[in-house]
């Protein structure tokens, strides 16, 4: 398509900008299009692929560099079909897969946030892929089979909070994007939609029957997860969900109910949803004759927030059996939270834990990861705390 | 008996092995320069460095310290005087209350001997573990400034950041 002159960015309604502002964060764009905070929107994060890296670009109304030139129909395009202005594709690592089910009205209003963004100069780096999936038209050929184009029509057995919330996390909130494994073009595998997946280090759990969550994830524990990133039953979100979270905090509280409307339905089938564990597993007496060593760490770097009965533990923090990482089937949350913490961005709220990375070394940090589980679930060992310690160092010195 | 090295001096004390280090340093060494602020990890007043890296002795049981290295505000001495980044708050006057400051001091040291040419943004961020109440921040990072010249460095501005 034609390249345009960037719209005057006093060409557009501002209540239309506000509402791309609200979409923008539902979508969580800047998530993966911003890797420096002082150049928003201005490229970002790779997303690994068996055959190299995705990298996402500059969506600033930047003319070269950026979407200036694009217009309204080039936008569009993109985000329905995945074609860039050029008629290049876009790899499903931009999950156009779920942008395509925004409406027009939708796309209008992220359009005209965008166009009335900072332009900033500056490529992200090109994305390069190995063998046959470095021609990018092979991707016509997956979207021919995968791409379900358009807004999907409203189920009228459900209420219009739970369409809503379909919409959104089908559409532009995109959660499968994170909760959902990847195939080897970097799209999702939507034969395993919600089923969990590894993210930069992190694992971000399932959100449907395979949920290992202790506690049932109810409309309303989720709504306040979402809106404050601390579910009193559950968990922080931590990670790559604390961004998200902190979006969510600044979105129409509508919309954030309509999420955990949909979500929670998702999880219907879960164990917790069928059963609910209210007394936490604690095997205190046990795992100290088994690990005393852990225990110690415990007593001195752990037990003066999440000792029951702990000053923080008085204000409603989850109680660490309650804690979905422990009950995954891998141990990658854990190690990153002891390791990485829940730091918040300068200025943020939200729950924080300091990163313990430097404070313990990798035995020890083994030593807690193992005492936990033992402790305060009733799942076997997790076989490879040490290949999930080891990821976490290396994510380190990136 | 617990074996502990802080400042290059090794130490023996007789404490429960879950003790926090910060505890050990000041009831059992009479090391005051680490403060007692949150207990938490939360506040940074008892920033010491552990193997040339900070960390919140608050939080770090003395029996999980093993052969690793302890440093503290006493050990940034140079020929018994202060060292660069205690000069530099002296002369900047960087304290309120004060009772930041050690952390503060400790903090910027892991930061100027692994970078001894940050930019003022990853100064920024790497203090922002550390809390300061009085509101003594632009002080502070005037200190660090100046500190990191002293030691022949510097601090880059935001307009050499881009290349």
């Amino acid at each position: 398509m034609d390249a345009i002159t960037p719209p005057a960015p006093a060409s557009f309604d501002r209540y239309l900008v506000a509402e791309g502002e609200d979409l923008a964060k539902l979508g969580n764009c800047a998530g993966c299009h911003t890797a420096e905070p002082s150049r928003p929107l201005a490229g970002g994060r790779a997303m690994p692929t068996p055959f190299g890296k995705v990298f996402a670009t500059n969506i600033t109304p930047h003319a070269e560099d950026g979407i200036g030139a694009w217009s309204r129909e080039a936008f569009g395009r993109a985000l329905r079909r995945g074609i860039a202005r050029n008629g290049e594709h876009l790899y499903p690592a931009f999950p156009y897969d779920h942008f395509t089910r925004a409406t027009d009205q939708e796309l209008e209003a992220l359009y005209a946030w965008l166009m009335t963004r900072r332009p900033i100069a500056g490529r992200a780096p090109e994305t390069k892929l190995a063998g046959i999936f470095g021609f990018r038209p092979v991707v016509a050929a997956w979207n021919l089979i995968n791409l379900d184009e358009g807004p999907l029509a409203d189920d009228r057995q459900q209420s219009p909070s739970w369409n809503r919330g379909r919409a959104l996390v089908e559409g532009l909130a995109h959660c499968g994007g994170c909760h959902t494994p990847r195939d080897r073009f970097g799209a999702e595998d939507r034969s395993h939609a919600f089923d969990g997946a590894r993210i930069e280090g992190w694992y971000a759990p399932p959100i449907n029957a395979r949920s290992p969550a202790v506690r049932p994830w109810t409309a309303d524990e989720l709504y306040v997860y979402l809106r404050t990133g601390l579910g009193p039953m559950h968990a922080a979100a931590a990670g790559p969900m604390g961004g998200v979270t902190r979006a969510l905090a600044q979105v129409p509280d509508t919309d954030v109910r309509a999420i955990a409307v949909y979500v929670a339905s998702l999880m219907a089938g879960a164990p917790a949803a069928r059963q609910d564990k209210a007394e936490p597993v604690d095997r205190l007496a046990d795992v100290q004759r088994a690990h005393p060593e852990a225990a110690t760490l415990f007593a001195g770097a752990c037990a003066t927030c999440h000792e029951p009965g702990a000053p923080m533990m008085q204000q409603g923090r989850p109680h660490l059996a309650w804690g979905t990482p422990l009950h995954e089937d891998n141990a990658n949350d854990t190690i990153a939270i002891i390791m990485k913490g829940l730091v918040s961005p300068a200025g943020a709220t939200g729950p924080t834990m300091p990163a313990f990375a430097d404070m313990l070394d990798d035995r020890q940090v083994q030593e807690l990861a193992v005492y936990l589980r033992a402790r305060f679930t009733d799942k076997p060992p997790w076989a490879d705390v040490g290949g999930a310690i080891a990821e976490a160092r290396q994510g380190e010195h990136k | 008996m617990i074996t502990l090295t802080v400042n290059g001096k090794a130490h023996q004390v007789e404490v429960d092995p879950d003790t926090p280090l910060l505890y050990v340093l000041r009831n059992e060494l009479a090391l005051n320069g680490a403060k007692f602020g949150c207990g938490l990890g939360q506040c940074g007043a008892c920033t010491v460095l552990l193997d040339d890296k900070p960390v919140f002795s608050c939080l770090v049981p003395v029996a999980a310290l093993g052969a690793r290295k302890v440093r503290t505000l006493e050990g940034l001495q140079a020929n018994g005087k202060p060292g660069p980044l205690p000069s530099a708050f002296e002369a900047e006057q960087a304290a309120q209350c004060g009772y930041c400051i050690a952390g503060m001091i400790v903090r910027a040291q892991a930061l100027l001997e692994k970078n001894p040419r940050p930019t003022e943004e990853e100064v920024r961020s790497h203090l922002a573990p550390n809390l300061c109440r009085c509101g003594t921040h632009m002080r502070i990072l005037r200190a660090v400034r100046r500190a990191a010249e002293a030691m022949g460095g510097g601090v880059r501005d935001v307009a050499e950041q881009t290349p």
